[in-house]
């Protein structure tokens, strides 16, 4: 299973043909406590970089972007009715959605763990 | 000058601190050509001098408590008990500011949480924001709010909708795209508006009592609207009718808008007045403006907070819900204070004095010849049809001393159907000798 | 994900129950007190009424049945719950109120009592014209008062607060590129990085899309960077000047000649206009519309967040688009504009855009503000904004002993500082900010402008004496002081100590909106 990192601070990882979506630790962190979390309907459609999800601590908001194009599968319900669950395990648990990519070309495009750390850390 | 502390003396010793030479030298940055501008205005004056200018202006106005007095459309003249307006001027809450730091604006926030929980009982909603500019620009909003959780552009404004809030609303609407369906006056009250909505539409807005006093049943609208995954805005402007009538939440309103002047407010000749904002709780989050939640402190104590911020202006910024900024602080405090004072009972007696007034006036209209009645069922305020242009008549009365109401052509200036409409309004200020008054005064001018 | 980081803890660090406890929770002077829901009741009531006669009602059928829901006091419960209230607060009439940005000056009472005047206060919107003379003359003679002090030909008066100011000026930017021909291209508008935040909200809100402008290493719109921005897609751009950081944009004219040789407009946000009142005039500076804050620049007072008051000035250009309703004089006295039909026949050109608000503006504000501007007249207002530009650079002077500010040289109204007197020190801004309120002071504006890491902004208004001044300063230093002295990083995260509440739990508030009172449930015996 191979993890790979946008600049805005998404994580993706495949498993199997499905692609599966978070924000990094790094992101959680910056954020603060979460309080909101809005995702996306279930078939839904997105072209990379399109609005796809809403996460919200007392003082930011932010839109999470797809980070790759295609079609979302299934949402996390879990972080929507406890939102702290994102501070808690944002690279696990605290998944935001499941994307049937329509372009896998994208994905191998995007940061390799160590590129990642680097520009997060810069 | 004497609101400067700052002596002469003060501001050589803090020029020299600092490290200038002048004052102007503070303004450095002024183009040269633009600083200190000659300014063509009276220079200072003492209070004396001021209360006497002001006194003079004052008196070349007939305030409503002066008159038998029928005007209403969207404000109305009711009796406010003198501890409302003692408490507004006490400093704390004068001269406070938004309560960014909740420790020392608790009193603030505190208050709101109340008015907020008064508006959210009263109009039958689950959750009220902490006010808006009045009724018209909450109405406007809600049509936006309407538009971020349908995700569809149109808007039906119904006939009955005060023509000012229908302008604001247009406005607003228009600006991002929106197509706005305005009818025309509804004065018989006739219109099908259940027939306009259609799969495209946001919201259908209508008013109850609408601008022709007429008491609305909204249930159907309210079923039509669902049916079409439309919302339905409720707007109310004599908030004091929610005392007597259903409110719009039982209705099936999605939200309810309103203007609270009635409730601890003057006229101030058309504001400040408080803008009221409800809704459920599922839309909670695509409302504008802002709101008070509670919370516990460090020490485990209740204490409230402005919350769901990330909403507005300050955070999201080019996405916020809203540009909206300051609120009616204080005007919702007069609110919030005076419904106190009325207390369920009280407000309920306050709304059956009002409509007993305005049908005691209504018969008395009646009976004058020449009249047709355009309104049967009615709150305080009922619309009829002069057999000669209303404002000639409002004026003719208003020289006999007597404020008769509002004419349709100030309302509906381009629309010559309307020019011999009168609305009238009555409250708990009216006496039998201002409804004789004002019937003897139609009879002479008829 | 984009990112808006203010960068402040919302959740209070767990701090232990105070020792000193009272059996009442009350200390002393500060009464704790329950929601008038906890101590009123629904058959209770402060005021006393007619009885009414019990005629037949003629509703409709839709009586209200069953509970509202409203708790009534009788009036001395209701003057007590209030007051105890109003003594949770922090006001200006309590002391120094620094709040950068917001202007939190003295309201002179002079003002209250002419807005309380029956001919003012008890006129309604809709009476005849000929009954409300004083009323609109008044109106005028703001609006008079207003343009002269901007040097601008127009100002609408309906707006009522500064955002809906912005958004008034706005759209009549708007309006002039519909009559150009030119709404569908111009879509553009530019706001610097360091602008309010209602700025890029009203663009939007008018269909306009934002690009941000940077800012130079001196705190002021990058000239440069602006001019590259520009194109045939701009609409205008959006300043605030004195600028969010204290400063006066010394490029403004250029500013100004640019965008409008690009064919776009200058909006200049006029929240700040306090600090050059009758130093310098919008109107001299190539302003197309400013809006200005009755409740910060002339002194309504602000009352715990509102009402505001925010009269928009329109250039020669923008002149034809302003909002109905309007004052005119004419052969009958003073008269209202209220319709666009009736706008075009009494101004010869005018095409409003609309109508903001159902009356005619926030005539209890004008009162107030014209009672204040009367009272200072123009040679006061000239000796109010220097003194308040004096207030600030003498508080920026006393303060650079410890604390950093975020631009060299003199500021206007107020003084920007960075939080970087803190860095190593462990003490977090906010909880310096927050040993202010146990000192007795108000907090400044703190995260804003987003541009200065851990601002703080201070603005003192000409209304404080150097001697609050001077207090103010020697307790900001020592705070400062004692930070950097470390040991006391605990002390700072548990201010405030002395207030009527410790730190509020914001994260709790926003993940379980409680947003009313709800009665709570009938309490379960213990089993």
């Amino acid at each position: 299973m191979t993890t790979k990192f946008t600049k805005e601070h998404e994580w993706v990882r495949m498993e199997g043909d499905v692609a599966v979506v978070g924000i990094t630790p790094h992101a959680a962190e910056q954020l603060g406590d979460v309080v909101f979390v809005e995702l996306p309907d279930i078939g839904k459609s997105f072209k990379e970089n399109d609005d796809m999800a809403v996460v919200e601590s007392v003082k930011a908001a932010s839109d999470v972007y797809a980070p790759i194009s295609g079609e979302i599968l299934e949402i996390n319900d879990a972080i929507v009715e406890d939102p702290a669950k994102v501070n808690e395990d944002p690279a696990g648990a605290a998944w935001f959605v499941k994307i049937r990519p329509s372009n896998p070309a994208e994905f191998d495009a995007l940061m390799d763990e160590a590129q990642y750390k680097e520009f997060a850390g810069s | 000058m004497r609101y400067l502390p700052l002596n002469d003396a003060d501001r050589r010793e803090m020029l020299a601190v600092v490290g200038a030479s002048a004052i102007d030298d503070l303004f450095e940055d002024v183009p040269n050509e633009a600083l200190n501008p000659e300014i063509d205005l009276p220079r200072r004056q003492g209070e004396l001098q001021v209360e006497r200018a002001f006194a003079g202006l004052a008196s070349k106005n007939v305030p409503a408590s002066s008159v038998p007095f029928f005007v209403g459309a969207g404000a109305y003249k009711h009796h406010v008990p003198a501890t409302v307006d003692h408490i507004i001027q006490r400093s704390e809450f004068l001269t406070s500011y938004t309560p960014y730091q909740p420790e020392v604006a608790q009193g603030t926030l505190q208050y709101l949480f109340e008015f907020q929980s008064q508006v959210a009982a009263l109009t039958g909603m689950d959750v009220a924001n902490a006010s808006m500019y009045d009724g018209s620009t909450a109405t406007a909003e809600a049509a936006l709010m309407a538009r971020r959780v349908t995700k569809k552009s149109k808007v039906v404004l119904s006939g009955g909708l005060h023509p000012h809030y229908a302008a604001v609303t247009r406005t607003n609407s228009e600006l991002v795209g929106d197509t706005v369906l305005r009818l025309g006056p509804d004065a018989d009250g006739t219109q099908d508006l259940i027939g306009l909505i259609d799969d495209d539409t946001s919201c259908v807005v209508v008013q109850t009592p609408d601008i022709f006093g007429r008491v609305r049943d909204l249930a159907p609208i309210a079923e039509a609207a669902h049916a079409k995954g439309a919302l339905l805005v409720a707007v109310v402007t004599e908030i004091v009718s929610l005392g007597a009538l259903k409110s719009p939440g039982e209705m099936g309103a999605d939200i309810v808008v309103g203007e609270g002047q009635s409730i601890g407010n003057a006229l101030n000749f058309g504001g400040p007045y408080v803008g009221l904002f409800a809704t459920r709780q599922k839309y909670v989050r695509q409302a504008p403006g802002r709101l008070c939640g509670e919370t516990t402190d460090a020490e485990g104590q209740r204490g409230f907070v402005l919350t769901l911020s990330t909403r507005e202006q300050h955070i999201r910024r080019d996405k916020a819900t809203s540009n909206i900024c300051t609120n009616s602080g204080l005007c919702c405090l007069a609110f919030t204070i005076h419904m106190s004072l009325l207390g369920e009972a009280g407000l309920k007696k306050l709304a059956r004095l009002n409509h007993e007034a305005a049908c005691r006036t209504y018969d008395a209209v009646a009976a004058v010849p020449g009249v047709e009645m355009l309104t049967d069922r009615f709150f305080n305020e009922f619309a009829v049809r002069l057999p000669k242009n209303a404002e000639g008549v409002v004026d003719a009365l208003a020289d006999r001393g007597v404020l008769a109401g509002v004419p349709g052509g100030r309302l509906w200036p381009d629309n010559p159907e309307m020019e011999n409409v009168l609305l009238v309004a009555a409250t708990e200020t009216t006496t039998d000798d201002h409804i004789a008054a004002l019937a003897s005064a139609l009879k002479e001018v008829l | 994900m984009a990112m808006n980081d203010q960068g402040r803890p919302t959740r209070p660090t767990n701090i232990g129950a105070n020792e000193k406890r009272t059996f009442t929770g009350n200390r002393a002077l500060e009464i704790e007190e329950a929601l008038i829901f906890e101590i009123g009741d629904a058959g209770r009531s402060g005021v006393d009424l007619d009885e009414p006669t019990g005629a037949p009602s003629r509703l409709g059928g839709l009586e209200r049945e069953g509970e509202i829901g409203l708790p009534g006091l009788a009036e001395p419960e209701a003057m007590r719950h209030y007051v105890r209230l109003s003594q949770k607060n922090y006001a200006i009439d309590m002391g120094p109120f620094p709040l950068g940005s917001c202007t939190m000056k003295h309201n002179p009472r002079l003002n209250e009592k002419m807005a309380r005047l029956p001919g003012f206060a008890d006129i309604h919107p809709l009476q005849p014209e000929k009954t409300v003379q004083g009323a609109l003359e008044l109106i005028d003679t703001l609006a008079h008062w207003l343009k002269t002090l901007t040097g601008m030909p127009a100002v609408a008066m309906s707006p009522k607060a500064g955002a809906h100011g912005e958004l008034c000026g706005m759209m009549a930017i708007k309006a002039a590129l519909v009559a150009r021909g030119e709404v569908e291209t111009r879509k553009r508008v530019l706001v610097p990085e360091s602008a309010h935040g209602t700025n890029p909200a009203t663009a939007v809100q008018c269909g306009f899309t934002v690009d941000d402008i940077p800012a130079t290493e001196d705190g002021r719109v990058d000239l440069e960077a602006f001019k590259a921005k520009l194109g045939p897609d701009v609409a205008g751009i959006m300043v605030t000047n004195p600028n969010t950081c204290g400063l006066f944009e010394r490029e403004i004219r250029e500013i100004a000649d640019a965008v409008h040789e690009a064919g776009g407009y200058f909006y200049c946000d006029g929240a700040n206009f306090n600090a050059i009142v009758c130093k310098a005039r919008p109107g001299d500076l190539g302003v197309d519309a400013m809006h200005i804050n009755l409740h910060k620049t002339f002194s309504t007072p602000h009352g715990g967040g509102g009402p505001g008051s925010g009269p928009t000035v329109l250039s020669e250009a923008l002149a034809p688009f302003a909002p109905v309703p309007f004052v005119v004089f004419g052969p009958h006295g003073h008269h209202l504009a209220e319709s666009r039909a009736e706008a075009s026949e009494v101004v010869e050109g005018a095409q409003p855009f609309g109508r903001m608000t159902a009356f005619h503006g926030q005539m209890g504000m004008f009162v107030r503000a014209l009672s204040h501007m009367m009272s200072h007249g123009s040679d006061g207002l000239r000796q109010a904004s220097e003194d308040a530009v004096l207030n600030a650079n003498y508080v920026q002077k006393r303060l650079s002993a410890e604390m950093t500010p975020a631009f060299p040289g003199f500021c206007m109204h107020e003084a920007l500082f960075d939080d970087s007197f803190l860095d190593g020190t462990g003490v977090a801004t906010i909880d310096f900010a927050k040993a202010m309120i146990d000192e007795g002071y108000h907090p400044m504006t703190m995260y804003f402008p987003l541009v200065v890491h851990g601002a703080m902004l201070i603005e003192p208004t000409e209304t404080e004496s150097k001697r609050e001044l001077d207090l103010f300063c020697d307790a900001l230093l020592s705070l400062a002081r004692e930070a950097k002295a470390g040991g006391a990083v605990e002390k700072f995260a548990a201010a405030p100590v002395f207030a009527p509440r410790r730190r509020l739990d914001e994260t709790a508030a926003a993940r379980k909106p409680v947003l009313r009172y709800v009665e709570p449930a009938p309490a379960q015996a213990a089993e």
